[in-house]
């Protein structure tokens, strides 16, 4: 016993089955997947941000390095160790060396009877004005700035801000300290 | 007394608890080997067939196996040093030194050692056998990308695991692996194009927020990146390399076993 059924489901998307339209599941479907893609894209972006931390326990970037007289002539290696900053004095000038391989970061050492800077990585070797002569270094040491506080007359070097040689900034005049 | 025996035998067989167990009985036909396979969720990543060719050493070399056991025994070894080190700049190296002359069978710091050694050779020779082989062609090819991932996470294993002894030759060598870091196209601050990315004279990517910085979760290589190259060196890393084998193994049962011989 068949008999063909009195009305067929349409197939047409706006008439409604059981209340329920092929527009309407489409609306919701889009709806969900556009949530769903952005909390997890929200969520992707926190745990990113987790990686960063807003404060950093470093040493600060800018201290008092004492009295400009308390320097003999030649690379002074107090700050060294703490703030990774050579100090080195010659007839005319005070300049702060960072004690930062420009190759791959290592910190180099100052070889006072070769009179020069060689980093124990890869062999990179700088003059004592800090330009580069042997090894893979790709560029001079970068210099930090150096002023005489008008305060107590200390020196205050702040390694946050740098003067390259390839780009002519040595001769800035916070790039140095005149000494007569 | 053999009958006694065979009642023994049969009355624990046939017990719940046995059965809950051991569901497919003594696997002594075909159907019962292939169903105590696949119900065991450690044998059922294996092939149910393995042909002759992929038993056979001169073959496979069992490079992939060699890996995949010194995992075993890195991730035991490692487990063990865990109970001692202790991933802050105070102690870490001393911990090491101590767990060389103070801990009974010290030696667990040399095997772990060792073995990482060994684990980075023996994947690169998996890798040479597969490819000298040809079992990376189809249907085999999604499995080669699997493998070239987990070859880059036994890299980063190394790397990760080389800072933690916290001597001068881990961390003048974090500092310049990861100084390479920064050379990352966009990403890294002395990378090719990151230069463009700035808004007006401000830049965007900085020391403070770039792939390197992500990386020691500081400037240098100080506090931060022992505990973060720590983490990642004893969770993170191995979760996902695990999962990764799971589905390498799986998958080799999937395209049809070990590759055999032309």
């Amino acid at each position: 016993m068949s008999s063909a059924p009195e009305t067929l489901p349409s197939s047409s998307p706006d008439v409604a089955l059981d209340g329920v339209t092929r527009r309407s599941t489409l609306k919701w479907m889009i709806l969900a997947w556009t949530g769903f893609a952005a909390a997890t894209g929200a969520g992707l972006t926190a745990t990113m941000r987790f990686m960063f931390p807003n404060v950093l326990f470093e040493p600060p970037t800018r201290f008092k390095a004492g009295d400009p007289s308390s320097y003999a002539i030649g690379v002074d290696e107090r700050w060294k160790e703490k703030f990774g900053i050579w100090i080195v004095r010659n007839t005319t000038s005070i300049y702060a060396l960072v004690a930062t391989c420009v190759h791959l970061g290592c910190t180099p050492n100052w070889l006072q009877a070769q009179n020069k800077f060689k980093c124990p990585c890869h062999g990179s070797g700088y003059y004592i004005s800090g330009i580069n002569f042997e090894g893979p270094a790709p560029r001079a040491l970068e210099r930090a700035e150096i002023q005489v506080s008008g305060e107590d007359g200390q020196i205050i070097v702040d390694k946050a801000v740098r003067f390259l040689y390839e780009s002519g900034q040595w001769t800035d005049p916070n790039a140095f300290v005149k000494m007569a | 007394m053999g009958s006694r025996w065979r009642d023994l035998q049969q009355s624990i067989v046939s017990s719940q608890f046995w059965k809950s167990i051991f569901r497919v009985g003594i696997p002594n036909t075909n159907r019962k080997r292939v169903l105590a396979m696949l119900g065991n969720v450690v044998l059922h990543l294996h092939p149910v067939k393995t042909r002759k060719s992929g038993v056979k050493m001169r073959y496979t070399w069992c490079a992939g196996g060699v890996t995949f056991f010194l995992f075993l025994v890195l991730t035991f070894t490692g487990l063990l040093l865990m109970f001692y080190y202790r991933p802050t700049v105070e102690y870490a190296f001393v911990d090491i030194l101590d767990l060389r002359e103070q801990v009974p069978f010290g030696i667990m710091r040399e095997v772990h050692r060792w073995g990482a050694h060994a684990m980075v050779i023996s994947v690169w020779i998996h890798m040479f056998r597969v490819f000298m082989t040809g079992s990376y062609k189809p249907p085999r090819e999604f499995n080669w990308v699997i493998g070239v991932i987990l070859l880059v996470l036994t890299l980063l294993l190394s790397f990760t695991g080389y800072l933690l002894p916290w001597d001068q030759l881990a961390i003048w060598a974090i500092t310049v692996g990861s100084n390479m870091a920064s050379a990352t196209p966009l990403l890294g601050i002395q990378g090719p194009g990151t230069g463009l990315l700035k808004i007006g004279d401000i830049a965007l990517v900085t020391s403070t927020n770039d792939a390197r910085f992500g990386l020691l979760g500081g400037r240098f290589v100080g506090a931060g990146a022992l505990l973060r190259f720590y983490v990642l060196h004893c969770v993170g890393i191995p979760l996902v390399a695990a999962f990764l084998m799971a589905v390498h193994f799986w998958r080799v049962r999937k395209d049809g076993g070990i590759s055999g011989p032309m």
